[in-house]
């Protein structure tokens, strides 16, 4: 490839292998809080981190450095490319992008990854600038064949025409001499009034397989030899493996093997179903460890104690001690929300081939690169001995950027000859995942004589996700943290974690003075992890149920109350007003019936969301409607944008109202779909999704459908009955004394 | 030794006969459209047709599939309900991670067939036992509603 030196020029370009014009492009860095268009990175090395192949047959392939879990990423990355490129979205073909950081990273990590909403906000430019590049040499090659001007000739379906004589030249038929020219500096990008596909409800490339059964998961894999081994985990964290008799699980036809693990034991069988009967035929003796004991309860405790102290500061404007003590009223309240497991349809599973010089992995990883680092640190194998072949995941949700299970597999693996797919059962998948934190928030507000707050407070407690993350990504840590801005550098190496505040520093309320507290307490060997919308998850619950209570205690109605402290944010007001308007908010509801509001600013993007909820006499909710007024900045597939609201708010009522990890005697007391109960169509409630147009750079819209609904739905239930939730999941709460 | 006959297709494998028939099916046979999602019949992935009735394979045994006709994702387009449910599934751009949706579609297409025209109480009912984590319900209903020409 050759190596373009103007600054301006990020893309690189070069003659494929067997024929064909390949582009590299970089992708720009993009701050986690900041929701700023994301700005192509014209300084520094030239690194291209995605590839663009055009065959000499015209087809097109992306390698596809983002997974498609569900998000349509599959579609819209697509649409950006082709947008600019002048071709047909059905002639972009997709592949599994391999692992490599220096090629594929996502800039906001540095490592290579799915997920926290950022697909489209980190791809919106550069995939369109290189769409935009590759048709400006194809056009070039053109009019260089025909020996015209270039100005003469246009793009279009895949076809450079000449516009004095109407010639056409398919772009299969430019791409060998396209792979030979120069990139020229500076391709404009199209007016938006000339988008064909940007703003358009294109299919879904990944459809036809998912109706048919064709579409291959990671747990799909079929391999010559292939052997299937499930497992049971030490039940207790933090315990290990004391002994085990296996004499009877080796006798049940169809079992192979049975391996030992530090704290687990792996039964390989022909099959499942084998490998399940010899779990179950196993006698195990647990060293249980320190947590035997652990309750849910405990972990509260230590919870509350640390919330009692001063933490690290996320946020601080004004002087609110002194405006607190001037306030007209005080209001304070604790909030607390549970561990919640992930519960991925696709249980947990990873494929694993340990050679003497190698190692395979089959997987469906919102992480390749760790996947990959993670094996070659099991087996002691070099990185480039370790191949992994990334597949569809059926659902993420934060549950595949963690490689537990994939360490797991090739611990297993390792003791095997041949390949050996390891498959979580899905009660395995529930107590062994690694869980939302609990988070336990100390929030108050100071009001004036006529209600409107002065001082705002707001402490939040739990484990920290990124000081994890962070130390395991050492040494890429500086990387990281120089992606997320020196302001937040010198809060991360303070203790600040910027996930679990996200959603509680930057309320969208005028509030003159604030303080916003993090304290890390991390729960005894319970292991906490990303899930879909992390911070704002529980920040948002927190912030819109407490604004909540201020419009109550003050007598004012919680829509006007939120709509007279936005004055500075005008977004947010649109949103807000027009989800008020397309709900009817004010209009009467049948009694047991109550209406409620959320906002939320959080991943780029700004939503409001009106729920209906009915509670019966029993105390049971029923979420009947909820309107979505959803700002995006612009939007790339505004039935995707639909879909991932529709799937947030479903994912989040799941959560607010049943969902739950916890713990007694160091276990996890939630077993499957009947007591890790998750919402079921006929529970799902009618949901309208109302776009606001808009020429911002996108937002993200993969997680904040899920944290927007939890407080809309417990300020409905608030309205409905008086009693307000400060404590998830609503669960048996309502239920009469 | 046990036969099944699925797809059209006679398989003989060799099987102890309590095995749950999703095991088979993935594990045995290769025809992996068929998913795992719970082990208990509480989440509707694995959903087949015997003789046209829709059951959760992972608790259905290969000694309850013999000698009937199992139907799977994979042949349940040359059914007409099938082939109605999945063109909805289609326009209607329903899925999402799409694991679920094998399940979710035998279950529709299974409706189809015996309710040509399913009011939301037939829906309910006979959908109420796939799970979808990713929210698509209300288009699984909408596309329901839009196979049935409703």
């Amino acid at each position: 490839m050759r190596r373009e030196l103007s600054r301006r020029t990020f893309l690189q370009t070069g003659a494929a292998v067997g024929g064909g014009l390949l582009l590299g492009f970089t992708l720009p860095p993009l701050s986690p809080l900041s929701p700023l268009p994301p700005r192509v990175r014209n300084d520094g090395p030239f690194a291209p981190n995605a590839f663009i192949r055009i065959d000499r047959d015209g087809r097109v392939t992306l390698i596809m450095h983002k997974v498609e879990m569900g998000q349509g990423t599959y579609t819209s990355m697509p649409m950006l490319l082709a947008e600019e490129l002048e071709v047909e979205l059905s002639q972009v073909r997709l592949e599994h992008a391999p692992p490599n950081d220096a090629l594929y990273a996502e800039p906001l990590f540095g490592v290579q990854e799915t997920g926290g909403s950022t697909s489209v906000r980190g791809n919106w430019e550069p995939l369109r600038r290189a769409g935009a590049g590759a048709r400006a040499l194809l056009v070039a090659a053109a009019a260089q064949t025909w020996n015209v001007d270039t100005s003469s000739c246009h793009a279009t379906g895949g076809v450079v025409i000449h516009g004095p004589t109407g010639r056409t030249l398919a772009y299969g038929a430019l791409v060998d001499r396209a792979a030979t020219l120069s990139l020229p500096g500076d391709v404009p990008l199209k007016h938006p009034k000339d988008w064909k596909l940007i703003g358009t409800p294109a299919k879904r490339l990944d459809s036809p397989d998912k109706v048919n059964g064709k579409a291959q998961y990671g747990i799909d894999v079929r391999l010559p030899g292939l052997k299937v081994a499930t497992v049971a985990v030490c039940p207790v964290f933090g315990g290990k493996l004391a002994s085990v008799d296996d004499s009877r699980a080796k006798a049940i036809p169809g079992v192979h093997q049975v391996v030992r693990l530090a704290d687990a034991v792996a039964v390989v069988a022909e099959h499942m179903w084998a490998a399940q009967q010899g779990v179950a035929a196993l006698d195990i003796r647990w060293d249980e460890g320190p947590n035997a004991q652990l309750t849910t309860a405990d972990i509260v405790r230590q919870l509350d104690a640390a919330s009692q102290k001063p933490g690290v500061v996320a946020r601080k404007d004004g002087d609110v001690a002194q405006a607190m003590a001037g306030a007209a009223r005080k209001i304070e309240a604790i909030y607390q929300v549970p561990f919640l497991a992930h519960a991925t349809m696709e249980p947990v599973n990873c494929t694993v081939h340990v050679r003497p010089d190698g190692c395979d992995l089959w997987v469906g990883t919102q992480v390749p690169t760790f996947a990959q680092t993670a094996a070659a640190k099991v087996t002691g194998l070099p990185k480039d001995s370790v191949l992994v072949h990334n597949h569809l995941l059926g659902g993420g949700f934060g549950r595949r950027l963690e490689v537990d299970f994939i360490v797991r597999a090739v611990e297993i693996a390792k003791q095997v000859a041949g390949p050996v797919k390891v498959v979580w059962t899905r009660e395995a998948d529930i107590q062994h995942d690694m869980y939302r934190p609990y988070y336990y928030d100390r929030i108050a507000a100071g009001l004036d004589e006529r209600g409107t707050p002065i001082a705002w407070s707001h402490r939040v407690t739990g484990s920290s996700i990124m000081a994890r993350v962070t130390s395991e990504l050492f040494p890429k840590t500086l990387r990281v943290m120089r992606a997320a801005g020196w302001h937040q550098l010198v809060a991360m190496v303070k203790g600040l974690d910027v996930d679990a505040v996200e959603g509680a520093a930057e309320p969208p309320y005028a509030l003159p003075n604030i303080r916003v507290e993090y304290v890390r307490q991390e729960p005894p060997s319970i292991p906490t992890a990303f899930w879909r919308g992390v911070g704002p998850t529980h920040n948002i619950f927190v912030v819109e149920s407490f604004i909540d209570e201020l419009a109550a205690a003050t007598q004012h109605d919680p829509f006007q109350y939120r709509r007279a402290l936005l004055d500075e944010s005008p977004r947010a007001k649109g949103v807000l007003e027009l989800a008020a308007l397309q709900a009817g908010w004010g209009r009467a509801l049948a009694p047991g019936s109550g209406r409620g509001i959320s906002l939320l600013h959080a991943f780029g993007s700004y939503i409001a969301q009106v729920a209906e909820v009915s509670v019966s006499k029993q105390g049971d909710v029923r979420v009947g409607r909820v309107v979505c007024a959803v700002d995006c900045g612009t939007i790339v597939n505004p039935d995707t944008v639909k879909a991932q609201m529709e799937s947030g708010i479903i994912f989040g009522i799941s959560a607010a109202l049943w969902g739950e990890i916890t713990l007694k005697n160091g276990r996890v007391e939630q077993h499957n779909f009947n007591d890790y109960r998750v919402l079921r169509l006929p529970e799902a409630p009618v949901i309208e999704v109302h776009l606001v147009q808009s020429t911002a750079a996108p937002g993200g819209v993969g997680e904040p459908g899920t944290s927007a609904v939890m407080p809309a739905v417990a300020n409905a239930i608030f309205a409905a009955t008086g009693k307000r939730i400060r404590k998830l999941p609503v669960k048996d709460q309502l239920r009469p004394a | 030794m046990v036969t099944l006959k699925i797809n059209g297709t006679a398989h003989t494998v060799d099987v102890p006969t309590d095995m749950p028939l999703l095991w088979v099916l993935r594990d045995v046979i290769g025809l992996t459209g068929t998913k795992f999602g719970c082990g208990m019949a509480l989440c509707g992935a694995c959903t087949v047709h015997l003789d046209g009735r829709p059951v959760r394979s992972c608790v259905t045994s290969v000694a309850a599939a013999t000698a009937k006709q199992i139907t799977t994702i994979e042949a349940i387009g040359e059914t007409p309900g099938g082939r109605k449910a999945q063109q909805a599934w289609l326009d209607l751009d329903v899925v999402q991670c799409g694991y679920c949706q094998s399940g979710q579609i035998m279950s529709a297409a299974a409706l189809l067939a015996t309710k040509p025209h399913p009011t939301d109480a037939d829906i309910d009912a006979a959908l109420g036992g796939n799970i979808c984590r990713c929210g698509t319900y209300p288009r699984i209903r909408a596309a329901i509603k839009h196979a049935a020409g409703d």
